[in-house]
């Protein structure tokens, strides 16, 4: 089968690998008809996730139809159409069974890898390096995906793929970082980041009750996609964020903010450059501006919620501010599979329609240059579809 | 092809790892050029190498009285108290390690007090045969296509709370271990844990093996009890092997 595969940093490619095959008696095999290039996708092309390997398969957000079942896989069928989480979980630890899903203990076969980076393990992921299971993922013709009884979840055949292929990552991300981040009524949130989990947090926190969203970004497509959404809009490059939030929130600051940008932040000014070289010369792993700024505008009591990803280790953590504030941090892997019936339910109701968030549709085939156009934000790429079918 | 790998750092330090993620996230993936290898895989294969030596010097039926004693030492300790230190010169390896199971203790219990599923989750192990009277047959791998066995009794059964047992005199490794399960406070499962002392044949320091080559010990017994947890809990062990990538059969390339 053809499979998108990662070969160094910036080098990603399709090549033909050996089909996939059942390995547990949970297992099943989904023929994939359509997948998405996430934005972490981009922190593996840039190298900045540890434990890649040359010749894995990349790709967290898939769907598709059920071909083959394990022996033991009880109500999953052959033929059914499915979305797939990102997170892999077993159903039946302490944590699965209190619906912290992405914490599972037992799907994470390099499980004392993470333990060594971080002290316990959480969940297997599909297609995000060794550390977090080794994976083959789901930018391929076909995939292996354990727990089939527990992940792989139906839809209903009148939703075309594009309205439900976001239950597996960027939908259920961005209505937890939503949720995360406590929004009462009358509640102002920011959201830094107009990616496309910037997009579905935006969307989220209106739907939570939020009175005033303000969307953050400087690239002009991502902040009118927040901006029809009924978001109030700052470009970073064009104002002090932490004075403009102040001001458009009564001097108050915004009641929660959300940093949907993570390790990749793109920073200005003198804190920015830092970063930036200290993570060339590798004494900092991620680039915290997003988050820094987070904290030092959000109110008093208030709430940070981080759904961008961080791998490794920041500099000047403002901690003496989220003290002093008396902040709530709350961050993570999304529990995807808690999300799955009730956001099913909203695209059901007509509550939103995700696909609002694709710029482009490519095949597999042209995967490569996918990675490249959403890397460098070319011709108003926030996201990307690949059919392996095409 | 099995995924094999190791941090270039043992350390939990934050230092350590943070040197280890940044040195990983910059794409010097060193962690996997190197093999994991297993510390009893060593200990098992000088256990072997010692048992063809000692063939041709003094044949098969000679006895190795300087493992025997080994037998008497260390007894796994109560839950409540730590193993009782080691002499400075001892040469075993002693590892205890606990993991919460979420089952009741009885079930658990049940489970490894038949030792023939012990091999299911203990990679080392080829198979456990139970005889009577608390007697059971233990075959273990060592590389070469050898195996090294002995017979163990058990010493200690207390339903759904303790098994312990100890190997025999004549045994390829003398070696000795205990399990106990308690439940867990407000609903969080059983509490397992094991420990287990090897002592490897004649005058080779275990912990020093165990430096050499590779895995720490305590890991090994983590990753047992993490497969039987697995087993338990999630019905199969997680694992990868055996599934798609570009690289070809065999071949484990590092960025």
């Amino acid at each position: 089968m053809k499979a998108l595969c990662w070969y160094r940093t910036g080098d990603v490619r399709v090549e033909t690998v050996p089909d996939p095959k059942i390995l547990n008696p949970h297992d099943c095999i989904v023929k994939v008809t359509s997948t998405a290039i996430c934005g972490s996708d981009l922190h593996l092309l840039n190298g900045y996730i540890p434990s890649m390997v040359t010749g894995d398969i990349l790709g967290h957000e898939f769907m598709g139809e059920i071909v083959e079942v394990g022996s033991d896989v009880k109500t999953r069928r052959v033929g059914e159409r499915v979305v797939v989480p990102f997170t892999i979980a077993c159903g039946n630890c302490s944590y699965c069974r209190r619906q912290m899903w992405s914490a599972c203990d037992n799907t994470n076969p390099n499980a004392w890898m993470s333990e060594k980076a971080y002290g316990y393990s959480g969940a297997g992921l599909f297609g995000f390096s060794h550390m977090m299971g080794g994976y083959a993922g789901g930018q391929a013709e076909y995939v292996r995906v354990p727990f089939a009884d527990v992940g792989p979840f139906p839809v209903p055949a009148e939703l075309p793929d594009e309205k439900v292929l976001f239950l597996t990552d960027i939908f259920p991300t961005g209505y937890m970082a939503a949720e995360n981040a406590d929004i009462q009524p009358g509640d102002t949130v920011a959201v830094w980041g107009c990616g496309p989990v910037g997009q579905f947090t935006i969307r989220s926190a209106f739907l939570m009750g939020a009175e005033q969203v303000i969307a953050i970004d400087r690239y002009p497509e991502r902040l009118a996609m927040a901006a029809a959404a009924g978001a109030k809009t700052l470009n970073y490059e064009k104002a002090d964020v932490i004075d403009a939030l102040k001001e458009l929130t009564g001097g108050r600051g915004p009641d929660s903010c959300i940093d949907a940008v993570g390790l990749e932040a793109h920073g200005t000014g003198l804190p920015g450059a830092y970063d930036l070289v200290k993570q060339a010369v590798r004494l900092e792993t991620d680039r915290p501006h997003a988050l820094r700024e987070a904290i030092q505008a959000c109110r008093k009591g208030g709430t940070v919620s981080i759904p961008g990803v961080y791998g490794g280790f920041i500099d000047k953590m403002p901690m003496g501010a989220a003290f002093g504030k008396g902040l709530t941090l709350k961050m993570g892997q999304t529990h995807v599979h808690k999300y799955l019936a009730p956001l099913l339910g909203r695209i059901l109701a007509g509550d939103i329609d995700p696909s609002f968030v694709i710029t482009h549709r490519l095949p597999l085939s042209q995967a490569p240059n996918g990675y490249k156009t959403f890397r460098d934000k070319q011709d108003g790429c926030i996201k990307i579809v690949l059919d392996p079918t095409a | 092809m099995r995924q094999q790998t190791k941090f270039e750092t043992s350390g939990a330090s934050g230092l350590q790892a943070e040197r280890l993620i940044t040195l990983a996230a910059g794409g010097a993936l060193t962690l996997f050029g190197l093999s994991r290898r297993s510390w009893l895989g060593f200990v098992l294969a000088a256990a072997g190498g010692g048992l063809i030596a000692r063939s041709a010097l003094r044949g098969p039926q000679e006895d190795d009285s300087d493992l025997d004693d080994f037998a008497d030492a260390a007894p796994a300790a109560e839950w409540e108290t730590p193993l009782p230190p080691r002499p400075a010169n001892a040469d075993g390896v002693q590892v205890e390690k606990t993991v919460s199971i979420n089952a009741p203790a009885a079930a658990l219990y049940s489970f490894w007090r038949d030792f023939t599923n012990l091999p299911r989750f203990m990679k080392h192990l080829e198979s456990v045969q139970v005889q009577d009277a608390g007697r059971s047959h233990w075959v273990a791998k060592a590389p070469l296509g050898q195996t090294v066995q002995w017979d163990a009794e058990i010493t200690e059964d207390v339903e759904n709370e303790r098994v312990a047992w100890q190997s025999l005199p004549n045994a390829d490794i003398s070696n000795s271990g205990a399990v106990e399960f308690r439940t867990a406070p407000g609903g969080r499962g059983t509490e397992v844990r094991v420990a287990l002392t090897y002592k490897p044949p004649a005058g080779m320091a275990g912990a020093v093996i165990a430096k050499l080559f590779g895995e720490e010990p305590t890991q090994q017994v983590q990753d047992e009890l993490r497969r039987f947890k697995q087993i338990v809990e999630a019905g199969e062990i997680a694992t990868t092997d055996g599934q798609s990538s570009s690289r070809s059969q065999g071949e484990e390339k590092s960025a």
